[in-house]
């Protein structure tokens, strides 16, 4: 997309993430390193287990890094670093969660879920402010203000979603993690949050991080998509590059595993199942590299040949 | 062509009380099931498509009961069927069901070749050494390796695709006549749902099954399913086989469900919506139930219940739209490219 600059927002440099400790140790993420840039929709796409869930999480500095670090607008966030800094990222970096059934607090109402931010952080100056904000807030993901003095239990799963996504706008931030957004909406409230989520990004000039396991709504919504599994990313590019021209064998598979809702083009497919001991890696390791201009792809010596011949043999 | 009735519902009108009020899930539906196909039941939450299938099952909530109607299945009206007795002799031996979630339905405590082996003692009258080597047989049908050793092996033991073929296993165990599957792959990741319903195809043809399925993935339904009914607010509005349901749909609702896909939107431009929420069941519902959420909608629609207009033999909607005195509407740009395009 032409509106997206190249400034990058965040930078996610070789990073290793860790759960466990002695020899009970995993590795959840394995060497991970991509930009995103400026008012991006970035997604991240892989089974469950792959990780893609574990990054955003390190993002938001839920999970803490082994090795490698995470920069926003070109400084650290994690490790040792000054409060003021802290304070400003917990504030820039938002997150919307999976299921809103779960993510809203059942007791507190509506005024004090999306406030509680504002609280934790005193953005405002008088108790005026805070209501003006949250109204505002409330308002922009199509809501009512009267809304606010209301539980989460009085809604229905697109409205709570919206409540979540007000929540993460109330604090006016840069950047936000959707993880999973949607997944849990019906069909027809699915196209309601799904153009909320690009109409905000336009007013407020967000950035996002797109994470999901249903390939058609990354394809519909993200300038740029990385393809993980089990922890590495295997493919990165130009979201439509990546879904007309899948280079590595797991992309390959993912696409064909997705059902077209088309009968026809449907029972004409045929299932690819990925097997990684096609792979080759004992004497020759992959790296991860740009195969060509903003495609990366995880491949050894000989698969980059391949793929770059394919690339020439497709004229691209 | 024609095709034998195994299951008939006619005007089935499904209640529940709730706190003092009625609710009503599915408000006068008829629908027939032919032998040997495969039926997809699609349907946002809350439209009555899995009350449906429990009633044929006989699993309804104790709070919901069969107002009025019939469901005719094999000589008997299993909507009298009164005491457990009954439904026994139908649910599991001649009617099996998949259901959505793996990690719920199998028992933690028992190996899962006990817990084939069961169904296969109970329904098949097999024992012994015969039932051992028939539910090594089942598990070898799933695509299930080493079957001896997974045989004595926990549910725990099983990833989630390889639990929900055990699931399958054990349904298919029954030899039933008919196969529910209620949302088999919600749970599941895409490449292994693409597995699971290789497996149903395969195990359909294989024991000659008709089955059911109940989703709200349009996706599925293209790859699995001969015929389509899709519902809304507890009624069935539109019925058709898949190629016309998908390529020529004439209720608005299946309109819009269909223009609401991403993969019809294009980048950058608003995805089309459905405006509004699902109707408030515990009210009653006048007329077309999708008439306030319907840009096309015609007085009437407010009024009275559209009746099933027939569109084709296979194919009919319930829309005041296809009245011969309606004013000529077409689809939404957006879904005639996609029934231009793609409906040869």
């Amino acid at each position: 997309m032409s509106k997206t600059s190249r400034e990058k927002l965040i930078e996610i440099k070789n990073i290793d993430i860790i759960f466990g400790t002695g020899k009970k140790q995993f590795k959840a993420v394995d060497n991970v390193s991509f930009d995103i840039y400026k008012g991006e929709t970035f997604g991240l796409v892989g089974e469950s287990g792959s990780g893609k869930t574990t990054i955003g999480r390190a993002i938001m500095r839920l999970n803490s890094v082994a090795n490698g670090e995470i920069l926003f607008h070109g400084k650290p966030i994690n490790g040792r670093i000054t409060k003021e800094w802290d304070r400003e990222i917990t504030q820039k970096i938002q997150m919307i969660f999976q299921d809103p059934g779960a993510s809203l607090n059942e007791r507190a109402k509506v005024d004090y879920i999306v406030s509680e931010g504002l609280i934790n952080n005193k953005k405002y100056s008088s108790e005026q402010e805070r209501i003006e904000k949250v109204k505002k807030a409330l308002m922009e993901v199509g809501l009512l203000p009267e809304f606010a003095s209301r539980f989460p239990h009085e809604f229905s799963g697109g409205q709570r979603q919206r409540i979540g996504i007000a929540r993460a706008l109330v604090m006016e931030p840069e950047f936000i993690v959707a993880d999973e957004p949607i997944s849990a909406l019906d069909v027809s409230i699915r196209a309601q949050v799904l153009n909320l989520l690009s109409n905000l990004q336009e007013d407020r000039d967000l950035t996002y991080l797109f994470i999901a396991h249903d390939l058609s709504i990354v394809r519909f919504i993200t300038n740029r998509t990385a393809v993980i599994y089990k922890g590495r990313i295997v493919e990165l590019g130009e979201t439509e590059k990546l879904f007309n021209n899948p280079l590595h064998p797991y992309t390959q598979a993912l696409l064909t595993a997705v059902p077209e809702p088309n009968p026809i083009k449907e029972r004409q497919k045929k299932l690819q199942v990925y097997d990684p001991s096609v792979h080759q890696y004992e004497m020759d390791p992959p790296e991860f590299v740009e195969i060509e201009e903003g495609h990366f792809v995880l491949a050894n010596k000989e698969e980059q040949e391949q793929y770059k011949a394919v690339l020439v043999g497709k004229g691209v | 062509m024609e095709q034998e009735k195994i299951l008939s519902i006619e005007n089935l009108v499904i209640k529940f009380k709730l706190r003092g009020q009625t609710l009503t899930a599915i408000r006068d539906i008829s629908l027939d099931l032919y032998k040997g196909e495969s039926l997809a039941i699609v349907g946002e939450s809350g439209s009555g498509k899995s009350v449906l299938v429990k009633s044929i099952m006989g699993l309804l909530d104790k709070n919901g009961y069969i107002d009025s109607g019939q469901i005719i299945f094999d000589g008997h009206d299993l909507s009298k069927f009164k005491t457990e007795a009954d439904w026994l002799k139908v649910r599991g031996k001649k009617i099996a069901m998949v259901t959505q979630d793996p990690m719920t339905s199998l028992n933690p405590l028992k190996t899962i070749g006990k817990q084939i082996e069961e169904s296969v003692i109970l329904h098949q009258g097999l024992k012994g050494k015969d039932a051992y080597e028939k539910t090594l047989q089942l598990l070898r049908d799933v695509g299930i390796h080493e079957v001896e050793r997974r045989y004595g092996q926990y549910p725990h033991e099983f990833s989630g695709g390889m639990r929900q073929r055990i699931v399958i296993a054990i349904a298919v165990a029954c030899n039933p006549q008919i196969l529910i599957c209620d949302e088999p792959t919600t749970a599941l990741d895409v490449t292994i749902q693409a597995q699971i319903l290789q497996l149903l195809t395969n195990l359909q043809e294989k024991y000659l099954l008709t089955t059911i399925y109940i989703t709200h993935d349009l996706g599925v339904v293209a790859k699995v399913a001969d015929r389509i009914a899709v519902m809304y607010a507890g009624d069935i509005i539109e019925v058709g086989q898949t190629n016309e349901v998908f390529f020529n749909a004439k209720h608005p609702y299946t309109w819009a469900l269909i223009s609401s896909l991403p993969q019809l939107g294009i980048k950058g431009q608003e995805l089309y919506s459905i405006k509004g929420t699902p109707p408030n069941l515990f009210k009653e519902i006048k007329g077309d139930a999708f008439a306030p959420r319907n840009q096309y909608a015609l007085k009437i629609d407010f009024v009275e219940r559209p009746p099933f207009f027939k569109v084709s033999d296979t194919h009919y909607a319930r829309t005041w739209l296809l009245d011969p005195k309606a004013p000529q509407v077409s689809p939404p740009e957006v879904l005639l490219a996609f029934f231009k395009g793609e409906g040869q």
